[in-house]
């Protein structure tokens, strides 16, 4: 088979001497390799968009949207929430002495009474937060000042923090915790009564741990290791400007909750994202025996102590208390926007199938097969 | 100038002249190694995007303004440069591997060394100027040198010019003239040369002996580097340009670098990207500038004493870093990828394979790919890209008389250019020669070489039978019948004539490549011979107005110098059978011109056959009269302005000086006008001539090539009057080529017409399916030709550009008042015929003269007028610089995509001037092909090439463009609604490395698979239906009205993609980061899924990228959330994507967002 071939060649004014000296054999050929991937013929699927697969996966997306959005709607409305602004800023409202008075320097501690009544009873644990309008914690020259380092435990950071800090890094000595969102700690101390239908005040128990991400407890914050006693440990630094007490007393009583690993601080640390957020102040717990309510309906006094000044910057102040769900708070947008566009993609499904059974064929034939 | 003396001189000075010359190392490497990172690095930040990037990067370095820890916003810099650097360095280091191996070339050349007195070996990068070098056979020329010696007896060697140019007939250079025997150690002499340039075919100096006599250098002394020495057993020649002066290297320009329409289009659209930019940036500067004055004291500010105006200047600043992606940085070098990638494809595949030829299509512009589906315009060569340029013997006249060749005329229909089977390119070129090494491997130094212009067709051609009946008499014993002798000289002469007016190269497969240069073949027998001879004699006498018997002594000395020859090579002759026939002696003829080709395989048919070829002589065989050796005179070789060339030889029967022309009819029917003195054969000569034109006429009509042969007897006295003006020509040191032009055309006058020939050259296959393709596709199609008026319009006709509906319009005149006439005439009837509709379209026929007109600057704008009216325009009769100012008038006058397409060395200036310029690798060299951005081998594949490959390349990377401004203008605005709910402060809700890799990592591999991989319409569709290609040609995929389409759409996206998540978590105790969460999840998902949305295939590779990006995101996150515990501030992600992938409403928001954001989308797209 080979020499018919060769001999092809050589009458075509190939020579056979020129071939020798060569080296026969080195042509090599240049033609491409006839393969999917070169020849650009990989086997594709064509999402081609026609009635045939729009038309279902409109009805499909409304089918799935519909449902979930009035299983959200539902449980959003099932959270029962609570809200009272505490500002002051009104002449008649409790708190208005205490703001008028503000200062970061006040030593002298201003309290208020804030009567308020719940017309529903709130069943299982229920999350009382603190709630601040207008306040930019996500200021990006704010979010920065911080150490995450010192806050961590590291040493080094604790003697030196960063110069991110500025200008709250040292007074005369190292501050820590240093930076802006430290020294501007949401200092109000807040405190809930039931007042009995009889009239006596009973305090609720607050819990106060539990409220930061566990991460954040066990992993990102740390005291300064080498010393049980903060005291020694924090020895050589100074209370950030704003602070009444040091850090190392945010929790006295519980050296679990003190220094750097107080939740509350912990919480105030993770800057909220937007100009009105809330954050988690305590956790009131279900009471494990009976079967009353967390918080029975009636009335009841919020205790404010009220450090934190709010007025120069048209700031507000709020108590929220709110049960949650699986889905977080209370917030019927999700709900509603599931069952809008569920329905515009119902809607569209429909007009698009009219549309499709009244000109679908001739669609179909002026389309280019491909 | 340059002075060159052997490197053996003893003279310092000399030395060191030489010294200073370049040596022939090569070196066409960009950086060396320790250059690399400072020379790479500066020329990378000569473009205008990176200065861009960098600006940005040290911006973030300046406290007050900075967004980012400063190290991340190097990153995406940093990933560009490095990028760039590795694909630049690749480059490089093959560049410089190729230079390696040529540097390294240990040619089995010798060198001759001074301490040991002999050649030695030695290494490419070593020769130096002045140093002598020694050839053999096959092997190629490392540097420019003087050829000193040939082994051949004649002086002359021979080189094959293939790695340069293409052709591969061989090409014969001579020894300096009267050199005294004296190469090397006694070579004294002094070499003046011209300093080192490009052109290829010109080379001027004189070399000065110590004698001090000078004689003049020119082109045929000089042998080219990378050219092959081919049949001469050694040269040696002395080196006078090395290494990078060679004029191999001064012809390598490289890739070529052009800047495509859409490139364009994107630049304008990158300048609207950064008006936007500004425009947000800005609104954000300005907005903090209030939002501060606003403020009194509050305790998330930090105290400062800057005005709010300087905080809003300062924030401007800080926001062109945080929106910094907005201007897409990755795409120019992602464009580039899929450039690539889109080329490797096309060059990949097999439809633009040519098996006989084993090549590919050649893609020299790397950046130009989707140019090709925007083409308006094309224009064509006719000759050799319609054509096959594969010249077949048609027919012919002589003496006035026709003879058809019919069933040369049959059988040229049914064979098919498929089964030729020639080798025509050498596979090395001069870009791997020179360094320039794209895809090939470095050449072998020896190489199988193959013939050109022998393909079957050219040699079976069958003689016609009443022509060879009337030949066949000249053997035959009643050949002394008067009655038809006169016109069988005309026959004998003007298949000599054919035989001999050429350069033609023989060579036989028993000595493969050797010139067959000694008179080797036999003469049957003395007595026959000497029979023949005399009848011949008797015959030529007759023809010739010389004297009888003043030859006869010439004769015997000849035939004992044949029969001499005969003896010493019998052994292998006897059995030779009769020639033309194919058998055992195949000759093999290699042509400068495929014409030559055709005609002397046509001569052999008729057994006029050309045996051999030395410097001195030419051996003919003669039917009835064996082989003849004539005495080759002159050589007046061919040029474009006489439009012929001339052989002169001592004609081996009578002895007389006589001269053959060939040339253009046009040219040599002038010269034959007066046919001098021979009063008898006046009417006679007359007579011819009508007849000649009569049928030279219906030759063009056919569509034939016509060349014209005439002949010339001189007289002893008058030749050597001419021969001593010749002579002084030749060695004239200055304006040589003008003397010997002016010294030919003294020659070549009052000839006498011996006939005609007709070429045909078929057309290629498919050339009118592809034709008719382009036009339904929009395209215009010209062709530019310089072949005269009847056969232009023949082949428009064959391949369909000319319609029988069509109306042809023709445009001949002789000046420019009658041309603006015309034009303005033809116009006119062009309206009226639109008006009318009652034909399909108009064809303007435009020839050179009047092409000359309408170019003019008054002229011109009619003259386009006209021709956009018409369907197609044929130009003929026209030059290379016409063909290349007819492009450029279209191209700049109608803002019209123009391709060009040609295959010779004419058509190159047309090729540059074009948007896209296409060089046919076929039968005239390579030059258009080195000046084109792609070469093809056959004019059917520019179908393939434009309806599909140009249209995907277009709507691929117009889609990939789109595709990315789309994706930073909706990511970026995600940060930029953030800066209403922060004060304008320039935060972002975002980890810095998530935000910075989001356009760099997670969202860049789809788009570039995209833009490679997306066929919007099949393959088979698009060549089935040309019309879908004016979507390109009107920019379809990428209208201004569609880029501001998909920023809305963006636009809108983003709004999603923000709000809901905002709507879901506002007045929630999330984070910013848990707020950033979501966006940028359903970010994410939206422009994947938008992607697939816009694909039209999908392929398993889609779905990997686009699986793997969704997943390499989350993971990306994931694992970083877990793992980052200090890291990354002020955006320390820890813990925050691990909580919200836990969280059912992390997965709801996304769904709606992603669903809503693509909803119009996807609305739109059905």
């Amino acid at each position: 088979m080979m020499a018919p071939s060769y001999n092809a060649k050589e009458e075509d004014g190939h020579q056979p001497g020129a071939t020798g000296h060569g080296g026969a054999g080195t042509m090599t050929n240049k033609k491409p390799d006839n393969t999917a991937f070169k020849q650009q013929r990989l086997p594709a699927w064509q999402p081609i968009l026609t009635a045939g697969t729009v038309l279902p996966a409109f009805f499909v997306i409304g089918l799935i949207f519909i449902p979930i959005g009035v299983g959200l709607f539902v449980t959003s409305n099932n959270i029962k929430e609570f809200e009272i602004d505490y500002t002051g800023v009104d002449m008649s409202s409790p708190c208005y002495n205490c703001s008028q008075s503000y200062s970061w320097n006040n030593t002298q501690s201003c309290t208020c009474s804030v009567h308020f009544s719940l017309d529903q009873p709130f069943e299982s644990n229920v999350f009382m937060y603190y709630g601040l309008s207008n306040f930019y914690q996500n200021h990006r020259r704010y979010v920065k000042s911080r150490d995450d380092s010192q806050l961590n435990g590291d040493k080094t950071s604790l003697q030196s923090p960063s110069k991110e800090c500025e200008p709250y890094r040292s007074s005369d000595k190292p501050i820590a915790p240093c930076g802006a969102i430290a020294n501007s700690l949401f200092n109000d101390t807040l405190e809930l009564y039931y007042i009995d239908p009889n009239g006596s005040r009973t305090a609720i128990p607050l819990v106060k741990k539990g409220i930061a991400w566990w991460t954040d407890k066990h992993v990102k914050f740390r005291n300064p290791s080498g010393n049980n006693n903060l005291t020694v440990v924090f020895q050589g630094t100074s209370k950030p400007v704003n602070w009444r007490k040091p850090v190392f007393e945010l929790d006295p009583l519980d050296s679990d909750n003190n220094g750097f690993i107080n939740e509350d601080f912990i919480v105030w640390m993770r800057t909220a994202a937007l100009p009105t957020f809330r954050k988690l102040y305590c956790i009131i717990q279900k009471k494990p025996n009976n079967m009353t309510p967390t918080l029975p309906r009636g009335e009841y006094i919020l205790e404010v102590t009220y450090n934190y000044p709010v007025r120069s910057f048209d700031g507000r102040k709020r108590m929220i208390l709110s049960t949650i769900s699986w889905m977080g708070g209370k917030n019927p947008f999700l709900g509603i926007a599931y069952i809008t566009v569920g329905s515009v993609c119902f809607c569209l499904g429909l007009v698009l199938l009219s549309i499709h059974y009244r000109y679908g064929k001739r669609n179909n034939s002026a389309e280019i097969s491909s | 100038m340059r002075t060159v003396v052997s490197s053996l001189t003893e003279d310092e000075e000399l030395t060191e002249i030489l010294k200073s010359y370049s040596s022939n190392k090569v070196t066409t490497t960009k950086y060396s190694f320790l250059s690399f990172i400072p020379k790479n690095l500066f020329e990378q930040l000569h473009r205008v995007a990176n200065i861009y990037f960098i600006f940005l990067a040290a911006l973030n370095f300046v406290p007050v303004v900075n967004a980012f820890q400063p190290e991340i916003s190097i990153i995406p810099i940093l990933l560009v440069l490095t990028v760039t650097a590795v694909k630049d360095l690749w480059e490089d280091y093959r560049r410089h591997k190729s230079d390696k191996f040529i540097n390294g070339l240990l040619s089995c050349g010798l060198f001759y060394h001074r301490k040991q007195q002999t050649y030695v070996d030695q290494r490419w990068q070593d020769v130096h100027v002045g140093d002598f070098v020694r050839l053999s056979c096959n092997e190629i020329i490392p540097a420019d040198m003087l050829l000193l010696y040939s082994s051949d007896p004649h002086g002359v060697c021979y080189i094959e010019t293939a790695n340069l140019d293409g052709e591969t007939n061989l090409k014969q250079r001579q020894v300096v003239r009267d050199l005294p025997q004296q190469v090397c150690e006694n070579f004294h002499s002094r070499i003046e040369c011209e300093s080192p340039n490009n052109d290829l075919s010109r080379f001027r100096g004189y070399m000065e002996y110590p004698s001090k006599a000078r004689v003049g250098l020119h082109n045929d002394n000089l042998l080219l580097r990378s050219c092959t020495i081919r049949n001469t057993e050694t040269v040696i020649g002395i080196v006078v340009y090395a290494g990078h002066e060679t004029k191999a290297m001064k012809n390598n320009s490289g890739p070529r670098y052009k800047r495509s329409k859409l490139e364009r289009r994107l630049n304008v659209d990158v300048l609207w990207s950064v008006v936007l930019l500004v425009i947000m940036c800005l609104t954000a500067a300005i907005g903090h500038g209030l939002w501060l004055r606003n403020l009194k004291e509050a305790s998330f500010l930090i105290p400062d004493t800057t005005s709010p105006a300087l905080s809003g200047f300062y924030l401007f600043w800080t926001m062109i870093i945080v929106l910094q992606v907005l201007i897409p940085i990755s795409l120019y070098v992602s464009i580039e990828i899929v450039k690539l990638c889109q080329i490797f494809f096309i060059q990949n595949d097999v439809d633009f394979y040519n098996e006989y030829m084993d090549s590919r299509i050649q893609c020299r512009a790397l950046n130009i790919t989707e140019d090709l589906g925007q083409i308006q315009y094309v224009f064509s060569d006719k000759t050799g890209t319609l054509t096959e340029n594969k010249m077949v013997f048609r027919r012919c006249t002589i003496a006035g008389v026709e003879y058809p060749h019919e069933e040369n005329g049959e059988k040229s229909k049914v064979h098919f250019s498929t089964q030729h089977n020639i080798f025509h390119q050498g596979s090395v070129s001069l870009h791997t020669l020179t360094g320039h090494s794209e895809g090939e491997e470095p050449p072998s130094p020896t190489l199988p070489q193959q013939s050109a212009f022998s393909s079957p067709l050219e040699k079976d051609i069958v003689p016609d039978p009443f022509l060879v009946q009337k030949l066949n008499s000249l053997s035959s014993p009643l050949f002394l019948l008067k009655d038809a002798s006169m016109e069988l000289t005309y026959i004998v002469d003007f298949f000599m004539a054919l035989a001999i007016c050429n350069t033609v190269v023989v060579s036989s497969p028993n000595q493969p490549r050797h010139v067959v240069s000694n008179i080797t073949s036999p003469v049957c027998t003395g007595q026959s011979f000497s029979r023949k001879l005399r009848t011949g004699d008797s015959e030529m006498s007759r023809l010739s107005t010389g004297e009888h018997g003043s030859w006869k002594g010439e004769e015997n000395k000849m035939l004992h110098l044949t029969l001499g020859a005969c003896s010493g090579l019998g052994n292998s002759n006897g059995a030779q059978g009769p020639p033309g026939e194919p058998g055992a002696d195949e000759l093999i003829y290699e042509a400068e011109s495929p014409d030559e080709a055709a005609l002397v395989h046509a001569a052999r048919a008729y057994r006029c056959t050309l045996q051999g070829r030395s410097l001195e002589s030419l051996l003919v065989e003669l039917p009835g009269m064996g082989s003849l050796a004539v005495r080759l005179l002159h050589i007046l070789p061919f040029d474009s302005t006489r439009k012929r060339m001339s052989v002169v030889v001592r004609h081996p029967l009578t002895n007389q000086v006589v001269v053959y022309t060939k040339g253009a009819d046009s040219v040599i029917m002038d010269l034959a006008e007066s046919p001098k003195g021979a009063e008898q054969s006046d009417g006679r000569q007359g007579h011819i001539r009508e007849q000649t034109q009569k049928h030279l006429d219906n030759y063009a009509r056919e569509g034939l090539r016509t060349l014209c042969v005439a002949k010339k007897v001189l007289e002893e006295e008058e030749y050597e009057i001419w021969l001593k003006r010749h002579a002084f020509a030749e060695t004239s040191i200055e304006n040589r080529e003008e003397l010997l032009l002016e010294s030919a055309q003294r020659l070549e006058t009052n000839l006498t017409l011996l006939g005609a020939t007709g070429i045909v050259d078929r057309l290629q296959e498919e050339v009118p399916e592809t034709i008719e393709a382009l036009q339904r596709a929009g395209v215009k199609v010209w062709v530019l030709t310089g072949d005269k008026q009847e056969t232009a319009i023949n082949i428009a006709c064959a391949c369909k550009l000319l319609r029988s509906t069509d109306q042809l319009l023709t445009a001949n005149c002789g000046s420019k008042e009658a041309c603006k006439a015309l034009l303005l005439e033809l116009r006119a009837e062009v309206e009226r015929g639109e008006a009318a509709e009652g034909t399909s379209g108009f064809t303007l026929v435009v020839d050179g003269r009047t092409l000359d007109f309408a170019l003019q600057e008054d002229l011109k704008g009619d003259f386009l007028e006209l021709s956009r009216r018409c369907r197609a325009v044929v130009c003929c009769r026209s030059t290379p610089l016409q063909k290349s100012h007819v492009v450029k008038l279209v191209r700049d006058q109608l803002r019209v995509m123009t391709l060009a397409i040609g295959d010779g060395a004419n058509d190159v200036s047309m090729i540059q001037v074009a948007d896209v310029g296409i060089g046919i690798s076929g039968q005239e060299g390579m030059q258009a092909v080195m000046s084109s951005d792609f070469a093809i081998s056959r004019f059917k594949h520019l179908r393939k090439l434009l309806l599909v490959h140009g249209h995907w390349c277009y709507t691929r990377l117009a889609n990939m463009i789109l595709y990315f401004f789309y994706k930073n203008v909706m990511y970026v605005n995600l940060l930029f609604w953030y800066q209403f709910f922060c004060g304008f402060s320039g935060s972002v809700m975002t980890n810095s490395w998530v935000l910075i890799f989001f356009n760099l990592l997670f969202t860049s591999a789809p788009p570039l698979l995209y833009g490679i991989l997306d066929k919007d319409v099949s393959a088979d569709t698009l060549i089935k239906l040309p019309e879908l290609y004016k979507s390109g040609q009107n920019s379809k995929a990428y209208l201004p009205s569609t880029f501001w389409l998909t920023m809305l759409d963006a636009l809108y996206q983003s709004l999603v993609c923000f709000f809901i998540p905002y709507f879901a978590n506002a007045g929630s105790d999330a984070d910013m980061l848990t707020f950033g969460s979501p966006i940028n999840a359903s970010a994410l998902l939206t422009i994947l899924l938008h992607q697939v949305i816009e694909s039209c295939t999908l392929t398993w590779l889609h779905v990997l990228v686009l699986v793997g990006s969704a997943l390499f995101y989350f993971s990306f996150t994931l694992v970083f959330s877990v793992v980052c515990v200090t890291c990354s501030p002020p955006t320390n992600p820890l813990g925050v994507d691990k909580l919200q992938m836990s969280q059912p409403l992390f997965y709801g928001v996304c769904a709606l967002t992603t669903v809503l954001a693509l909803l119009p989308r996807y609305i739109h797209q059905q």
